[in-house]
Order: structure tokens, then C-alpha cells, then sequence
């Protein structure tokens, strides 16, 4: 089996994987980060996004030996100890979710989008979580909390 | 899906020969169209030759007369570049808003071509355009290689390597997009040049298609009236729980309109 290393949340992290393994998988099974969520499993939901080299990517439909040398961020190396981070804890202070599933994503792909746009309108917030379902259908407070955690950020990560 | 054999080389000549090795070997550039076919098992592939560690193959180069986009530029690539925005600014508005943000991120120009999608968009963009597909061992125009769902006339060892875009006068894209996954249920790229006026639908049939008729009568008055009353016919169109054949003629008129509009 081909062996993959990576660095995950800043710590290099190898293993032997097959040729078919998603880096979701990989990133759950292997590495025990289930943060991370599967919800539809074909590249449409968004609870799987993760970012590979500071970009937000669908962890459901990326092979875990194409990240091979890659440097991801899960849901789980935002936080500094006790200290959410200002995404995370808009999203806690705006009520941004519902049962949570797909917050992880939500999270993740929110900070690639500040990152790309440091002071998002609605309507910037809205398209771009064109790929981050909420089957709770909470997309209100999670628009709310993104453009309070784009404040928060400042203009970037 | 089903196990395979992974490759990595580091030079289009390792990937031919990768290639030439395997049994039913494919290309993975995003992965964005190939993972999904194989979690499906409509692919299953004995080798998978990925394109990752290729050099050369995301550049955006100025030729003056046309764009040459490399094969593994991303679609958020070609959408940013400014270049492309500014020299056709119709080709950077499609390519944002293909798919979702991480679809972007990840999903390639030749991926796309390669794969022949009957719902992509740059199939669109490419015939539309007037844009041709670069292989490794020879050029092939956009009518010539777009074929029948998921058909071209590539090799089994062949590698696209880029497409070059002629810069238009003008040109515009519309499309009516299914609201989970932005797939064009109907897109129609507009464009005019000083050989004339090229229409080209996605989305709505088996394969890319252009409109002669629609062509012709842009050329001679170039507004949203012109096309007004060329409706396309439902025959052989595609018809799904999305969307029925009758409805995707429709679509692919009010499009064709929407896109010369676009044009100003």
C-alpha cells in the first residue's frame, strides 16, 4: 500500500493508505480527527471541507495520496487551547447552527472565504456557501455569524 | 470504488508511459467528475495517473491573439486570473461560477474537457469561443472534439496539456443552473469575433451543440430580439426529474437571449 505523510494541524502524520482512500476517511479512520463529517458523500453537502494547502476543499472527494505532502487544517486545529477561534466563536455567538453536522464545513469553508474576501457582503457570504448545505435549513444565523467572524478576523486568518 | 494502482510521475512523458502501462488506466487532474463516477462504479479504472506532480501545466499565458490556459489550472485560477479577466472577461465569469468554492479549488480546465460532461460548462466555453484543445502530440478544434456524452477523440494515452481561447469581441455566458450542484440544466455561451457569431448550448442535449440558426441571425442584428423567436427542438434533448426536454428548448432560448444581453 503507498504510504502517505502529511502535515495535519501543524503535525507531520503518516500511514500506509490504499490507493482509493479519501482523505476524509484518512483523516477520521486514521487519525481519529472526526471533526470532520460525511453527509452526502458525493462532493454536494460540504461537511467534509477541510483546507489542503490553505485551500477549502471536499475532503469526500480528494484521495488521501494526492494530499501527500500537503498541509491540511480540520475543524480541530482552529482553536488555540481554550480559545475558539473568531469564526468559531461568531458561530457560537450568533447561534450559527442547528444539530451542528454541518458546522464543521461551514466553519472551514467560511474562513477560506474570508481569506480570499476579507470584508464579505450577504450576498458574497451567501454565494459562497453555495457548497455547504444546512439540512436544518439555519442559514440565517449561519450568514450572521459568518460576517460577525469575518469581522472578528480582521481581514484574514 | 474499487482499488487501483496510483501514479505520481513528475513529466508528461511518465504519464504517457504510465499510461501505456496499465490496463485501463485514467488521468486524475481534480478529481472533481473522475472520484465521483468511481464512488458510483461507472468507472472503475485499474490505474489512476495523477497529474500532480506535472511542472508546466498552470500557466496562463498572453498569446495576443488568443489565451493558452494550461491543463491543470483550477477553475478559482482561471476565474481570478486577471488576465483573463480582462481579456475575456465572459471565460473568468463562467469559470466562477462552475460547481461550488472547493469544486473550484480543486476541478481542473482539462479535467473537464477531457471528461465531456453533457452538463460541464466549459464545453460551452470552448465551442462558443472557438477554443482549441492542445494534447500532448497534436491541436484539435472544439467542433471536432467534443463528441456525444463523455466522448472524445482522445487516445487512451493521450494527455491534454492546454486550451487556447481566441480573444472575442465580445461574448457572454448565461446559464439556468440546478440549485444543489450548479450544473447548467441549460447554458449558452455567446460570442462574436470578426469571423462571425457562435452560439453553443451545454447542458441541454447529449453533448455540447451549437445553433446555426441563431448564429446567422446575430450576425445580422446582434440583440436579444434576433434570437427571441429561434426556438431549438426538444428532440434528443435530455429530459430528467430536473427538467424535461420541452422545458431545456425553452431554457436554451431564454438563455441564448439572456446571453446576448450579458454582451451589452
Amino acid at each position: 500500500m503507498p504510504a502517505v505523510t502529511m502535515k495535519v494541524n501543524g503535525v507531520s502524520r503518516s500511514a500506509e493508505v490504499e490507493g482509493r482512500t479519501l482523505l476524509v476517511d484518512f483523516l477520521r479512520e486514521k487519525l481519529a480527527l472526526t471533526g470532520t463529517h460525511v453527509g452526502c458523500d458525493t462532493s454536494q453537502c460540504g461537511a467534509c471541507v477541510v483546507h489542503v494547502n490553505g485551500q477549502s476543499v471536499k475532503s469526500c472527494t480528494c484521495l488521501a495520496v494526492d494530499a501527500d505532502g500537503a498541509e491540511v487544517t480540520t475543524i480541530e486545529g482552529l482553536a488555540n487551547g481554550a480559545d475558539l477561534h473568531p469564526m468559531q466563536e461568531a458561530f457560537r455567538e450568533h447561534h450559527g447552527l442547528q444539530c451542528g453536522f454541518c458546522t464543521p464545513g461551514m466553519v472551514m469553508s467560511a474562513i477560506d472565504l474570508v481569506n480570499n474576501n476579507p470584508d464579505p457582503g450577504e450576498a458574497d457570504v451567501r454565494q459562497w456557501l453555495d457548497g455547504n448545505f444546512c439540512r436544518c435549513t439555519g442559514y440565517h444565523n449561519i450568514v450572521k455569524s459568518v460576517l460577525a467572524g469575518a469581522s472578528a478576523m480582521g481581514g484574514g486568518s | 470504488m474499487d482499488d487501483f494502482q496510483y501514479h505520481a510521475p513528475s513529466s508528461v512523458d511518465g504519464v504517457l508511459s504510465a499510461l501505456r502501462g496499465a490496463d485501463d488506466g485514467k488521468v486524475l487532474a481534480g478529481g472533481m467528475s473522475l472520484l465521483p463516477v468511481m464512488k458510483l462504479a461507472m468507472a472503475a479504472p485499474s490505474d489512476l495517473v495523477s497529474l500532480r506532480n506535472v511542472p508546466g501545466l498552470s500557466d496562463i499565458e498572453d498569446h495576443g491573439h488568443c489565451l493558452k490556459i494550461g491543463a491543470c489550472c483550477t477553475h478559482a485560477q482561471v476565474a481570478a486570473s486577471s488576465v483573463v479577466r480582462e481579456r475575456i472577461p465572459a471565460l473568468a465569469a463562467m469559470a466562477g461560477r462552475i460547481g461550488d468554492p472547493q469544486v473550484r479549488n480543486r476541478g481542473t480546465i482539462g479535467g473537464s474537457v477531457a471528461h465531456n460532461d453533457p452538463a460541464a460548462d466549459y464545453p460551452a466555453a470552448c465551442v462558443g469561443l472557438g477554443a482549441t484543445i492542445i494534447t500532448d502530440r497534436r491541436k484539435i478544434s472544439s467542433d471536432d472534439f467534443f463528441g456525444a456524452m463523455f466522448e472524445t477523440p482522445l487516445e487512451e494515452d493521450e494527455l491534454v496539456t492546454a486550451v487556447c481561447f481566441p480573444i472575442p469581441d465580445r461574448a457572454a455566458y448565461a446559464k439556468f443552473e440546478n440549485p444543489a450542484s450548479k450544473y447548467a440544466v441549460a447554458g449558452v455561451m455567446v460570442a462574436e469575433d470578426s469571423d462571425g457569431v457562435r452560439v453553443a448550448v451545454t447542458g441541454a442535449g447529449a453533448g455540447v451543440f451549437r445553433v446555426a440558426e441563431m448564429e446567422a441571425a446575430l450576425a445580422d442584428d446582434f440583440s436579444a430580439d434576433a434570437v427571441a423567436g429561434i426556438g431549438v427542438s426538444s428532440d434528443g434533448l435530455l429530459s430528467d426529474n430536473v427538467a424535461g426536454a420541452e422545458y431545456r428548448a425553452h431554457l436554451v432560448t431564454v438563455m441564448a437571449k439572456r446571453a446576448v444581453e450579458a454582451c451589452g
